[in-house]
């Protein structure tokens, strides 16, 4: 017998009686400000929190505090003029080992969770997957109406949306391993920016 | 070997060293109360995630098959590992294959488990931990004393004179900051060089054939989509029904195992990218087995967020290596005697049973239960001490006998009052830094008997 | 009411009045208080080393001394859980089942089942409440930190009502003390510094005495104040409750 059919056969002989999936025992909190708890969340775990009205908003930001970064890229048209790659149209040949020395990344993300300042993005807008791990410093765009509660919402969002990678990002890369010292900045980005684009625009 | 005791009671030589580790592992848990009390439906979030854990073990074989099927579809190549040879055997035919010779890895208690380190070295395969904790333990050649904190038995002192000697910091910079960019920029080099990766899994989703990697570093990230090749190992219980139970338990295991409100990422692995190879490995190594006893199977439910061991009053003052087992404090305790019940009897006893491991557990296992519940499995197949074995005989008899109850307490009183040197001495390891109380002359059964029973007589 | 009193051994053979305080308190209230002379032990040293097999003939002791009462009350919790968790007796399974749903640690029978609301008690000092575990997590006598849940406690709402006692706060409210059993010997290193961690924090702030629902905890952190010289002392929450000018 191979080893999948032996361990098959003695969980099938080992298991339990069947318990039920449990319903509607928990429900999120809701009835807060969504968007305040989502600033409160990003600001807790080492993030920045930016509430713009426009996109060119994010230019100044960038002239202000990357002056001297080289290669910045986006999947945001709007902000081609002080990106210097398109992540679509420039980077699509480029392999993944090409992005290290990439100083800034800026993305559009479809949207945030406010109890964990959690934001989702999958590999549909990122095309390279290793983007936002090897860049020097990140920010991400969402806008203020796509700020959801809770991660029910998320789930309830995603539904069964295919994709090949996805992942929440909350916060810039940290470690407290050498004696619990919070260090931002282990292996992933530096940073994390985020813009959130107000209801006018 | 030594055993739990003996190792904790050379842990506990260092006082200082033992209140820095106390203190550092409380914080922590102190981190994880906030998170839980500023959580509106805590507990209600526990009750839930514990139910669907329950539901998984009770339909773990279609739960894997399903999973199985759709990992499949989506790309993914799946193998099955009985037991840790299996395992590793595995890994090294997939890097044979593609000719590798070195791998990064990020944090997976289960390779730890499966002593997959020593197995490739000794196929001449390099393997570098990535996760910073892990990459530090691993330059010293200890094995991780925490599944969350792997090098928490250290100071920052340690961590200098280690990165010194393998990375050439500057000798005496002991800043935390300094140290962590050292390793950042040794370990970029690496993720840039290396074909293959190794992750673990935190959670593996039935419904979609997808799994979750969770880590605050980004090293499982940096290391996965850099790689041709991405092999994850998981145990078989880390599988859950649907995508959206996901929203429960990343709620839950941040917040338990460092408070914060989830962690840095959580990344969802459907299919692998274009040109990559991606392979799960799904290991028994005993869970079928666990899943089998009715007293320990719930076990299984752990999602590995290590909140036991940091509000483990015995594990804070004991360190993670006096467990001697690859997961440490009270979960390791209840996990290991599974695989080696021999080699593990003293685990169980390593605690007080204090039950606070049980309250704080984000899946409601039953740990301190399971402790004491493993302590009479041990008894029962002969692994406890001749010399404890009679002495509990007898005190079964002198307990059960009101008579001989009697005159073993006066005998004891009478000592204690008269010839304490019988009993406080160095023999004695209640003595060796504590008094004895106070024998009274009487107990309270002669007192009741002169002041109650022979009063009611003469009314 | 018939009203049994469980006193456990040790307290039987090395604090005889803890056992007196408990039961003086008793009568005070008015209970009828029957105490079997044949009592031994509940079992829990053994059944705690992993020897459950060897209680057999103790359970069948145990369930014979007490089938009679209507309550069984016991100044320990560590005891009163043990009883309501393993007891268990072959020949009067009924009378076993009837004990482990009757048993009762003494505070709670206090608070829970005579709903004591004052007491005639004068304690003029600073005392340190420590939480034994088994009566807190185990019988719920109070909240405890690691569950969200409204804040209770037994033991605090009995220490409220009695005269001129001032209970002071801890950095730790319930953390272990390492008693544990026999694990205070097999783990000598261990529980000892868990025991002076645990003495450390009420003589940092400042208490006078150390009290709880369970001797066993106090005896440990006695051994340790004793060999430090210090001056406070460990008193049974029984004693306090009893204790008048």
């Amino acid at each position: 017998m191979s080893s999948r059919n032996e361990i098959l056969a003695a969980i099938a002989a080992n298991k339990p009686d069947y318990q039920p999936l449990p319903v509607g025992l928990y429900t999120p909190e809701n009835g807060y400000n969504i968007v305040s708890r989502f600033k409160e969340n990003i600001t807790l775990i080492g993030g920045a929190v930016h509430k713009i009205n426009v996109i060119s908003e994010i230019e100044q930001f960038l002239y202000s505090n990357f002056p001297s970064a080289k290669r910045i890229v986006t999947n945001n048209e709007a902000l081609k003029n002080v990106a210097t790659h398109l992540i679509n149209t420039d980077l699509d040949k480029q392999i993944p080992h090409e992005l290290e020395n990439v100083d800034v990344t800026i993305l559009d993300a479809p949207f945030g969770v406010a109890e964990n300042g959690a934001i989702w993005i999958t590999d549909e807008s990122l095309h390279h997957r290793v983007l936002p791990f090897i860049t020097q410093h990140l920010i991400l765009i969402i806008k203020e109406s796509s700020i959801i509660a809770s991660l029910q919402d998320a789930y309830a969002k995603i539904g069964l949306t295919d994709y090949g990678y996805g992942t929440f990002i909350s916060g810039p890369s940290k470690t407290a391993d050498i004696e619990q010292s919070l260090v931002i900045g282990a292996h992933g980005s530096r940073s994390l920016d985020v813009f959130i684009i107000g209801q006018a625009s | 070997m030594k055993d739990h005791a003996q190792l904790a009671e050379a842990f506990n030589k260092d006082k200082e060293r033992v209140t820095w580790h106390d203190e550092t592992l409380w914080f922590v848990r102190t981190k994880r109360d906030k998170a839980a009390h500023k959580f509106a439906g805590w507990e209600q979030l526990r009750e839930t995630a514990s139910q669907i854990k329950n539901n998984v073990l009770s339909n773990l074989d279609s739960y894997l098959l399903q999973f199985e099927a759709n990992a499949i579809k989506n790309g993914i190549t799946v193998h099955w590992a009985k037991d840790a040879a299996q395992h590793n055997q595995i890994v090294l035919s997939l890097l044979q294959k593609h000719e590798i010779n070195s791998l990064v890895k990020s944090k997976s208690m289960l390779t730890e488990e499966c002593h997959l380190n020593e197995f490739l070295q000794h196929n001449g395969v390099e393997v570098i931990d990535t996760d910073l904790g892990e990459r530090i333990v691993q330059f010293r050649n200890e094995p991780p004393s925490h599944i969350v904190l792997p090098a928490i038995h250290l100071k920052k002192e340690d961590v200098s004179d280690t990165f010194h000697e393998h990375l050439g910091t500057e000798k005496g910079n002991s800043d935390p900051q300094y140290l962590t960019e050292a390793a950042r920029q040794h370990l970029r080099e690496t993720f840039l060089t290396r074909k293959l990766a190794l992750t673990g899994v935190n959670f593996a989703v039935a419904e979609t054939g997808e799994f979750v990697v969770c880590t605050n570093e980004g090293n499982a990230d940096m290391g996965a989509h850099l790689a041709n090749l991405h092999i994850a190992s998981m145990g078989l219980e880390k599988t859950i029904p649907r995508r959206e139970d996901l929203g429960i338990f990343l709620n839950l295991l941040a917040r338990s195992a460092t408070g914060q409100p989830i962690t840095t990422y959580s990344s969802h692995f459907k299919r692998p990218r274009n040109g990559q190879e991606m392979h799960i490995i799904l290991v028994d190594n005993g869970r079928s087995i666990q899943l089998g006893r009715k007293d320990f199977r719930n076990s299984l439910k752990c999602i590995r967020c290590g909140a036991c061991m940091n509000t483990c009053p015995v594990y804070r003052r004991s360190g993670g290596h006096s467990y001697h087992t690859a997961v440490a404090g009270p979960i390791g305790s209840i996990l290991a005697p599974n695989l080696d019940m021999e080699k593990n009897k003293d685990l169980p006893f390593a605690s007080t049973l204090c039950g606070s491991c049980t309250n704080v557990c984000p899946v409601k296992i039953d740990i301190h239960d399971q402790l004491y519940k493993w302590r009479q499995e041990i008894v029962k197949s002969g692994y406890s001490p001749k010399s404890k074995t009679i002495a509990m005989e007898a005190m079964s008899v002198s307990l059960s006998k009101p008579m001989v109850y009697d005159i073993s307490g006066k005998a004891l009183r009478f000592t204690l009052r008269y010839a304490p040197f019988v009993i406080n001495n160095k023999l004695n390891p209640w003595y060796k830094q504590r008094d004895m109380p106070a024998a009274p002359e009487n107990s309270f059964k002669k007192w009741y008997d002169e002041n109650r029973n022979k009063k009611n007589d003469n009314e | 009411m018939k009203v049994g009193l469980f006193i456990p051994c040790y307290i039987d053979q090395l604090y005889p009045k803890v056992a007196v305080a408990t039961l003086e308190l008793m009568e005070k209230l008015g209970l009828d208080v029957y105490y079997p002379t044949r009592q031994t032990c509940c079992g829990q040293p053994l059944a705690n080393s992993g020897y459950s097999h060897l209680t057999y003939d103790i359970d069948e002791l145990f369930t014979h001394n007490f089938e009679s009462c209507d309550y069984v009350v016991s100044p320990s919790g560590s005891c009163t859980l043990h009883i309501k968790e393993h007891l268990h007796s072959y020949k009067n399974i009924g009378s076993a089942q009837h004990i482990k749903k009757h048993i009762y640690e003494l505070v709670e029978f206090l608070t829970d089942v005579i709903k004591v609301e004052n007491l005639k008690a004068t304690f003029p000092y600073r005392v340190g409440l420590h939480q034994s575990c088994h009566g807190q997590r185990g019988l719920r006598l109070a909240s405890m930190t690691e569950r969200v849940e409204v804040s209770f406690s037994k033991p605090k709402h009995l220490l409220s009502m009695v005269n001129g006692l001032k209970l002071i706060d801890l950095t730790r409210e319930d953390e272990c003390c390492g008693f544990g059993g026999t694990f205070c010997v097999t783990e000598e290193a261990v529980s000892v510094r868990m025991g002076q961690d645990r003495v450390a924090d009420h003589l940092n702030h400042k208490a006078q005495y150390i009290t709880a629902a369970d001797m066993s905890c106090l005896m440990h952190m006695q051994g340790i104040l004793k060999r430090q010289n210090s001056n406070v002392q460990v008193i049974h929450i029984a004693e306090i409750l009893n204790a008048t000018l």
